[in-house]
């Protein structure tokens, strides 16, 4: 008996020779919000598809909710939205969502609010061939968000939506979070999802190469902070020699540092009065983060 | 379970009425029936045959052709369609089984098809009884007809799901049910009478045969109609074979249910291999 909602141990897949997917492993408990990250083909469908039992695994173990993937108590419990959809055109949103929500066993009449949630109320009885790529995304939400799944898998949701979509999006994985169930995404848009998950798994050429918080993964990652410092015209060689940078650039000199020597930097180039005229600072985003780890994954390959 | 069936077999029907296409198909069984019930009419009178009795028998080669054709595009991209739109992985990660997916889909088809025949033909049944010119007999050869064109599209849509769970592109399935149609409707026919005609009293025609006009369902369904009017006179061709058959003429429509089972297990067998 476990009591993660998803337990991936050990699991690979090799499609004639090639290893999509290499001793992978991590569980997920209930409320958490995860993304999977990696590169195109780095094998987050391959993943999904194993995990709702479409592939089989060549070794190791996958629980779902405590059972065998696709098994029927997997199926009922679980629910997915595959990456690129391509609903029936001809059939309204409303009856997309109503041919779901029968199929999950839920009534319609429960299932339909959902349409309002996702914000395409309006468009409901309008045809989904009438509908743009954002709006289709958020119907494949509703469909996924039905019953009120206890472990929802998103491939690439946010993939070709507009900023305020992406927002919806989240907000949405949010909410449902926040009652209990577990939610997988997958991305390759990196830095739209700081703030938004709980965990950040990275996946390289089917290894999984980092599984932790985006915080603890800068930490480990131990990437520079990058100050910029924009000077008084001809004081740039002056701020250098001062700050001991040798990287200079027209009016700014570039300085990295760690996170514990930060404050003395800063202190430093405040010494410096009016020399100063401006000071960014680049914290790693999650692109540097990700670049590290996939990159590290690569070399010791 | 059943629920489930019914809510597939329901968006089967509604996307057939949405994209026109039961109204296609009906529309193109009600003008040929009729062109060729009226056109028939001429030998009607100087034979002192049912006139619907008539216009069956020229329907019954109508369906052979047409009813195939109708029943192949409407399956063959049941499966592999869904799978290239991306449809089918989120129907299958519900809990649904797969064989429930496919009974759903079948029942759907078939009522599309019901529909197009009993309107299609039915047109042409209300235009000849309108016109004086059916008896109750003919009325009932006019619903056999139905009914065993209903059987035979069911054979045509379980091979078209065979089809397009063995493709993994619509355009492939399309291809192969076309293929399909032209050797089962067209070429296999050629093939049996080139034979015949080789050697008319060898071993082939009297013990081979026979049996390859049941294997077919198209011949088996033109056989057990033709011969179920007792119009072998009327038409001649290949009803005229029945006389000498080795079995009861209605092993035909045995034969046709075996094909239909045989074909859907199949079927149902397949798409369980499929990786959505």
């Amino acid at each position: 008996m476990n009591t993660s909602s998803l337990l991936v141990e050990n699991t690979s897949k090799n499609f004639a020779g090639f290893k999509a997917v290499d001793d992978v492993t991590f569980d997920l408990n209930a409320g958490e919000r995860v993304a999977l990250l990696g590169h195109n083909g780095a094998g987050k469908t391959t993943l999904f598809k194993m995990i709702l039992g479409f592939l089989r695994r060549d070794g190791g173990r996958i629980s779902v909710l405590g059972a065998e993937p696709g098994s029927h108590a997997a199926r009922s419990g679980a629910s997915y939205l595959p990456e690129a959809v391509a609903f029936p055109g001809a059939l309204t949103g409303k009856e997309v969502l109503t041919f779901y929500a029968r199929l999950k066993g839920e009534k319609p009449a429960l299932a339909l609010p959902l349409l309002e949630r996702v914000g395409l109320a309006d468009a409901a009885g309008r045809k989904v061939s009438t509908y743009s790529k954002g709006m289709r995304q958020r119907l494949g939400l509703a469909q996924a968000l039905i019953g009120q799944p206890k472990l929802v898998l998103l491939d690439e949701p946010t993939t070709g939506l507009d900023p305020i979509s992406r927002q919806n999006v989240y907000e949405l994985i949010g909410e449902i979070a926040a009652k209990g169930a577990t939610v997988l995404l997958s991305s390759h848009a990196l830095t739209e999802l700081e703030a938004k998950t709980d965990r950040i798994l990275i996946l390289s050429k089917g290894c999984l190469v980092a599984d932790d918080q985006l915080n603890q993964l800068r930490e480990q990652a131990g990437l520079p902070i990058r100050l910029k410092i924009w000077t008084k015209p001809d004081a740039v060689q002056e701020v250098a020699n001062q700050l001991g940078s040798t990287r200079m650039n027209g009016r700014s000199v570039e300085l990295d540092c760690t996170l514990d020597e930060k404050i003395q930097a800063l202190s430093a180039i405040s010494s410096l009065g009016n020399l100063v005229e401006d000071v960014d600072v680049h914290a790693p985003s999650l692109d540097d983060v990700y670049r590290h780890f996939s990159n590290t994954a690569q070399k010791e390959a | 379970m059943f629920s489930r069936i019914l809510t597939v077999a329901g968006q089967e029907i509604r996307i057939g009425i949405r994209n026109r296409w039961i109204l296609l198909a009906t529309l193109i069984l009600a003008v040929f029936s009729l062109a060729l019930a009226l056109l028939g009419s001429a030998p009607a009178g100087t034979l002192g045959v049912d006139r619907l009795t008539i216009t069956v028998a020229s329907l019954a080669s109508l369906s052979v052709y047409l009813v195939p054709l109708i029943a192949l595009l409407l399956a063959f991209d049941a499966i592999c369609g869904e799978v290239e739109k991306g449809t089918l992985l989120m129907t299958f990660s519900c809990p649904i089984s797969r064989t429930e997916f496919l009974i759903g889909k079948a029942l759907g088809h078939t009522l599309v098809l019901t529909f197009a025949l009993v309107i299609g033909y039915g047109l042409t049944a209300g235009l000849l009884v309108g016109m004086g010119a059916g008896s109750t007999a003919g009325l009932t050869d006019f619903a056999r007809l139905i009914a065993t064109s209903i059987l035979l599209g069911v054979c045509f849509l379980a091979l078209g799901y065979v089809l397009s769970s063995l493709t993994r592109q619509s355009g492939t399935a399309a291809a192969a049910a076309i293929a399909a149609w032209l050797v089962l409707v067209v070429l296999y026919d050629l093939a049996l009478l080139g034979a015949l005609v080789a050697n008319p009293s060898g071993v082939f025609a009297s013990s081979v045969f026979p049996y390859a006009v049941l294997l077919n369902p198209a011949d088996a369904f033109r056989l057990f109609n033709l011969t179920a009017l007792g119009a072998s006179e009327l038409v001649g061709g290949m009803a005229g074979v029945s006389e000498t058959l080795p079995f009861d003429p209605r092993f035909a429509l045995v034969s046709l249910i075996v094909f239909v089972a045989v074909a859907l297990s199949a079927s149902a067998v397949l798409i369980r291999r499929i990786t959505p």
